[in-house]
């Protein structure tokens, strides 16, 4: 199983962390709410990424499913 | 807040800060970082007296539990001074950052967009020309050897700067948006009537400005609010002139300060100033543990039911201090956390808040203080304090930053 991300929308606030580690998994809306790229899927290179991503976001609005 | 007694005793000195601190004593701010840590280890939840009872917790459990908890607290006003101000829930007078749910998410989705990362970016261009031109305005007094001042000539110079072009205001009237922002946020020792009489020219500016906008509307932020609907309907004029006002005052000081501790902090701290300089791949971690250590925002709620908080008896009305830089520093959630490591990966701070009032202006903030050090680092790779620590002023209040930072340019 790949690993997968996710983005609570009910906790996320904008911070942009996420987007700016790992722009290649996360994108932002119009408002600067993050959103997973895609279905979540990390490559499995960008799996170091996602953590870093996950332990830095400021509201614990990601999770991650390996 | 119904007692007056103590309404136009000036300031005094604070002696004791578990029982009776006051934030806008100059020791405060200077001294922050040690007045955090002792309450923390022996009273987190401190109360002081002064602005007719004022609570002030310190651990990042306690910020972070009040930051959420928008039943009990609200945040109707959120700049701690001696009168309630009488602007009524869950709008209060600077929407979206004086309202509450449900009203506060309609607000704040206005302003979202215009500040969001993709419209943000566009502006790095400009911020860094506004730098460079700061930077070119100081070399006559480097060249000579002078101390140049990187707080009150740089820092403070940057923000201010975006945020009238922003709006659409004119660039010549900077200086009165810096008293503004002086009276606003560091005028809470103000006898109450002073205070009104303060706010009230900053009040009757900004309505001079909606209706030069009125008659001459344009492609700015000012006429962005005055065309957008919430609800069905325009906004009135009390919620643009309120909003405006937020924006102005909460988008220059904070980053300013922002700006002035980082460069403080590399003044101060040579071996990171040349490992920054080697290696420009750590100014992202840089700049985030600078806003971690340094966060410049205190926020503040007001107590809105009277309930038991974790042995404090809070009341209605009471004002609470909500210092996201002290939960940053908190030991028991990050490791090292009084050092300062410019190489930290994993920086979970909440320089920017928690919850449903993160920074609306989080994205500009960081590209702003981003540029502006690599910027100063380009441009003087080597530099000190150019004095001693008596040398730098600090604020006053809840925004936290060397108001003068002489700094001294050294030789390559």
């Amino acid at each position: 199983m790949p690993m997968r991300i996710h983005v609570d929308a009910e906790k996320c606030q904008g911070h942009n962390r996420c987007y700016a580690l790992a722009p290649e998994l996360f994108d932002v809306d119009d408002y600067g709410n993050a959103v997973v790229i895609g279905d979540g899927s990390v490559p499995a290179e960008l799996e170091d990424r996602a953590r870093l991503a996950l332990a830095n976001c400021p509201e614990f609005a990601i999770t991650i499913s390996e | 807040m119904t007692s007056t007694e103590n309404l136009n005793v000036d300031f005094t000195p604070v002696t004791d800060w578990a029982t009776d601190f006051d934030h806008a004593d100059p020791q405060y701010n200077r001294n922050a970082h040690e007045i955090w840590a002792e309450l923390r280890g022996t009273c987190p939840v401190a109360h002081s007296d002064r602005y007719g009872g004022t609570w002030l917790p310190t651990t990042h459990e306690y910020v972070r539990e009040i930051a959420y908890d928008t039943e009990n607290f609200t945040s109707r006003a959120v700049i701690v001074e001696k009168m309630v101000p009488p602007d009524p829930a869950p709008i209060g007078g600077a929407p979206p950052i004086t309202s509450d749910p449900p009203f506060h998410i309609e607000a704040r989705k206005l302003l979202l967009p215009p500040f969001a990362p993709k419209k943000i970016e566009l502006w790095e261009p400009e911020v860094r020309k506004l730098c460079r031109g700061l930077l070119d305005s100081m070399m006559a007094d480097v060249a000579e050897g002078k101390t140049i001042d990187a707080a009150a000539d740089y820092a403070k110079r940057i923000p201010v700067n975006v945020i009238s072009r922003m709006l659409g205001f004119p660039m010549s009237d900077e200086d009165l948006f810096l008293e503004f922002v002086h009276d606003v946020l560091e005028g809470i020792d103000d006898a109450p009537e002073i205070r009104f009489v303060k706010i009230e020219r900053l009040i009757q500016y900004i309505i001079a400005q909606i209706e030069d906008h009125v008659e001459n509307p344009r492609d700015d932020l000012t006429s962005y609010l005055m065309g957008v609907e919430l609800f069905g309907e325009k906004l009135s004029v009390e919620h643009v002139g309120g909003s405006i006002i937020l924006l102005l005052i909460a988008g220059i000081d904070t980053t300013w300060s922002a700006i002035g501790s980082s460069l403080w902090h590399l003044a101060n701290n040579p071996d990171d100033l040349a490992r920054l300089v080697a290696d420009r791949s750590l100014i992202p971690t840089a700049v985030e543990e600078f806003l971690r250590v340094y966060a410049p925002v205190t926020m503040a709620r007001l107590v809105a039911k009277d309930h038991d908080f974790h042995g404090c008896p809070m009341k209605v009305d009471d004002w609470v201090l909500l210092p996201f830089p002290a939960a940053n520093l908190d030991p028991e959630v990050f490791p090292d956390a009084d050092k300062v490591l410019i190489d930290r990966a994993e920086n979970r701070h909440s320089a920017f808040g928690l919850g449903i009032h993160r920074c609306l202006g989080s994205n500009l903030a960081r590209l702003e203080l981003t540029i502006a050090i690599e910027e100063f680092i380009d441009r003087f790779p080597s530099f000190t304090l150019g004095g001693t620590e008596d040398d730098v002023t600090w604020s006053v209040g809840q925004i936290r930053g060397p108001r003068q930072l002489p700094v001294q340019v050294l030789a390559k």
